[in-house]
């Protein structure tokens, strides 16, 4: 949405303009607000704002008199606009501005399970009416969920109580009950997540509203230490580090999909119609799961143990096909401490689209 | 002046004058009637003080004029032209109130709540901008934003690069190019098309419209749009048809599937906790627990069972169990190889 400012008007200058035409009827709508309280509410410090009131005040209508010009009076560290010399309303909202409100509304009104819905709708219809035709702005936003889940959670979460979970983990194929403290419930990437200071980690997690199987308030409020710090999405909700193991897989053209599902390290073409993917996995059970579940147009390039362990499970699962006995089990040789090293928004396989 | 007790600030020296300048050039053009030329204007505006028939001086001040209409335009201010009477010839210039001004928006508390909490859910940084000047007009206009509120859950809203030149390209009904890359073919294609619209389905962003060179609809994945996005001729190009619900194209091809087909499978003891979950119908038995799962495709559910290896072993039905047989032949068969082939031991 940046779009090149116009020639020869620099970035601050126009932001600075945009600033001072909306100062006069945010003042004006707030006779004898406090210049710190208006700060901190434009987003400015107290000595931006008092050059700005200062050139406003010599700014005004032809004639440029003491008449003409924008006034405003002092009264201590209050401040009133007593002459708006005409700007007395903001500049109404560029497409842009009305968009990004508007397609952000659509989102929290599809949210499954948000609070106050209600409110988010009547806004947007407002917005919506107060954009005018610049907003049939052209993104719809649907974002299924099962909201009836995502709801009892985020009860749970604003209950402020400690929770004990029953949690699916994909990374280890295990479920398990932990007791966590909740921070707050998110949505990225069209998911539901809980984020938490997990008792059993010892740190922030992210738990997937679809992977919690069971919840229970416990009697006890939810108690976060000093050094849990929520994570940082932007990126997405599985960042891979650099010390998780990495696994080279060649694929077919049938399986090329895993590249947009999952953050790749290294994509390339390899012989013919295969792909030498990288990238990086929580843990090799994992990854072998995964790569087994892939099927035959994929193979492990490295490293070597997984594809040993990949050729054991199929021979091993083949034999007990080949006589009817008691399954027989893998070792559990599952690295699990690597598993805890990221939040547990473990990538699952995927459905495919298209 | 003194009341303020703020010297002229030098990091604002250069453009101070300029945006007063500007300032003074919004309020003269918002309390004309008439039409003012550039001429007048000059005449009247501090800073663009020129002499006429100079003609260095005088290029120097087009210039500079048409620099700050530019700017106001830029900005989104509704910088009108026409001549005062059918006698002049010259352009003038006016800012029709009506046209500049935000319309009442009458928010109550929670709905200016929400405004807030959607303004700041962008993580991405142009339209993340975009929302918080949006909002800063909102407060502009007497709207009090209450900045501690939350609504207990909140989507983070991420895009992808294509989306704003599209969105940009469909609300303008133009028509677009831009290159595709699907994974399952080499190379990518070159696609022209008449945007209807953006959808976001599940949390990824698609765009939908008239495929020109197939001349049928059809979606395109954003985050599969290589490079960048062009746009070709004139606004208002297309009509897009009326009352389509652009979600059902995507929705359609993307959507829920019925799982009625049954399979049953033995699982050992403790294992297989990610099938334990999904199961409807659990039954412990000597060698392992009995899972009933339900199901839509019977080679889905075979990749899927594959991946848990000899912790599951399907008994019924024969399709499913011999399409896991069959994969785990061709995988034990081609990690053999490689592990001879790449001395795997």
């Amino acid at each position: 949405m940046t779009r090149p400012t116009a020639r020869g008007g620099s970035k601050t200058s126009a932001d600075r303009l945009a600033r001072l035409l909306n100062l006069v009827p945010y003042l004006l709508a707030r006779p004898g607000i406090e210049v710190a309280e208006a700060a901190g509410d434009l987003g400015v410090t107290e000595r931006q704002l008092r050059e700005d009131l200062e050139l406003l005040w010599v700014c005004g209508l032809p004639g440029y008199g003491p008449g003409d010009l924008i006034d405003m009076a002092f009264d201590g560290d209050r401040v009133t606009i007593t002459y708006d010399a005409g700007i007395d309303r903001p500049l109404r909202l560029t497409p842009d501005e009305a968009l990004a409100l508007v397609v952000a509304l659509r989102m929290l009104a599809e949210t499954p399970g948000v609070a106050n819905r209600e409110a988010i709708e009547r806004a947007l219809a407002k917005i919506e009416d107060a954009a005018g035709d610049l907003v049939g702005a052209p993104v719809a936003v649907r974002l299924p969920g099962d909201s009836r889940r995502v709801e009892a959670l985020r009860a749970a979460v604003e209950g402020g109580r400690a929770l004990r979970i029953t949690y699916y983990t994909a990374a280890r194929d295990e479920t398990t009950e932990r007791v966590v403290d909740p921070l707050r419930m998110l949505m990225v990437g069209g998911r539901a997540y809980v984020e938490a200071w997990c008792r059993r980690a010892e740190a922030v997690r992210l738990f997937r509203a679809d992977r919690i199987d069971a919840i229970t308030e416990l009697d006890e409020p939810a108690t976060v230490p000093p050094q849990a710090v929520p994570h940082d999405l932007t990126e997405g909700v599985f960042r891979p580090s650099p010390d998780l193991p990495l696994i080279t897989l060649r694929i077919g053209r049938g399986e090329r999909w895993i590249t947009e599902y999952y953050p790749c390290e290294r994509v390339e073409a390899g012989d013919g119609e295969q792909w030498l993917v990288s990238l990086r996995v929580t843990d090799l059970g994992w990854a072998r799961r995964f790569v087994l579940g892939l099927g035959p147009d994929v193979a492990v390039v490295a490293p070597v143990e997984l594809a040993e362990q990949v050729r054991a499970s199929a021979s091993a699962a083949l034999d007990a096909y080949a006589v009817p006995a008691p399954v027989t089990r893998l070792p559990d040789g599952e690295p699990a401490a690597a598993a805890a090293a990221v939040p547990s928004g473990d990538p699952a396989v995927a459905g495919r689209t298209q | 002046m003194h009341v303020l007790g703020v010297s002229a600030a030098s990091v604002y020296r250069v453009s101070r004058t300029r945006t007063e300048r500007l300032v003074n050039l919004v309020i003269c053009l918002l309390s004309t009637r008439r039409f003012l030329t550039a001429a007048q204007i000059a005449a009247t505006v501090p800073g663009y003080e020129h002499d006429p028939d100079d003609a260095r001086d005088h290029e120097a001040f087009q210039r500079k004029f048409e620099r700050d209409k530019a700017e106001l335009r830029e900005l989104g201010v509704p910088l009108e032209t026409g001549t005062a009477s059918v006698f002049d010839a010259e352009p003038g210039y006016r800012i029709a109130h009506r046209e500049y001004a935000l319309p009442d928006i009458p928010l109550e508390p929670d709905e200016a709540a929400a405004v807030g909490i959607a303004a700041r859910l962008w993580q991405h940084a142009g339209l993340a901008a975009a929302a918080s000047s949006g909002l800063a007009k909102l407060r502009a206009a007497g709207v009090d934003v209450d900045p501690q509120a939350t609504l207990g859950l909140e989507p983070m809203v991420t895009v992808d690069p294509a989306f704003a030149p599209l969105t940009a390209a469909a609300r303008d009904r133009r028509e677009v190019g831009f290159d595709y890359r699907v994974p399952d073919r080499d190379a990518s294609s070159r696609r022209r098309l008449q945007p209807w619209g953006v959808v976001c389905w599940r949390g990824r962003w698609y765009v939908v419209g008239h495929d020109l060179d197939r001349d049928a609809t059809r979606c395109f994945r954003l985050s599969r749009v290589v490079g960048a996005v062009r746009v070709a001729g004139a606004p208002g190009a297309y009509q897009p048809p009326a009352g389509e619900d652009l979600i059902s194209y995507v929705a359609r091809w993307s959507g829920p599937v019925e799982r009625t087909g049954r399979a049953t499978v033995l699982a050992a003891p403790g294992r297989a906790a990610g099938l334990r979950r999904w199961a409807v119908e659990v039954t412990a038995g000597p060698d392992g627990d009995r899972l009933v799962l339900p199901y839509a495709d019977p080679d889905g559910l075979a990749g899927h069972l594959v991946g848990y290896g000899p912790d599951v072993r399907v008994l019924d039905p024969p399709e499913v169990r011999e399409a896991v047989i069959q994969r785990l032949k061709e995988i034990a068969v081609r990690h053999d190889e490689l592990a001879v082939s790449g001395g795997a031991r």
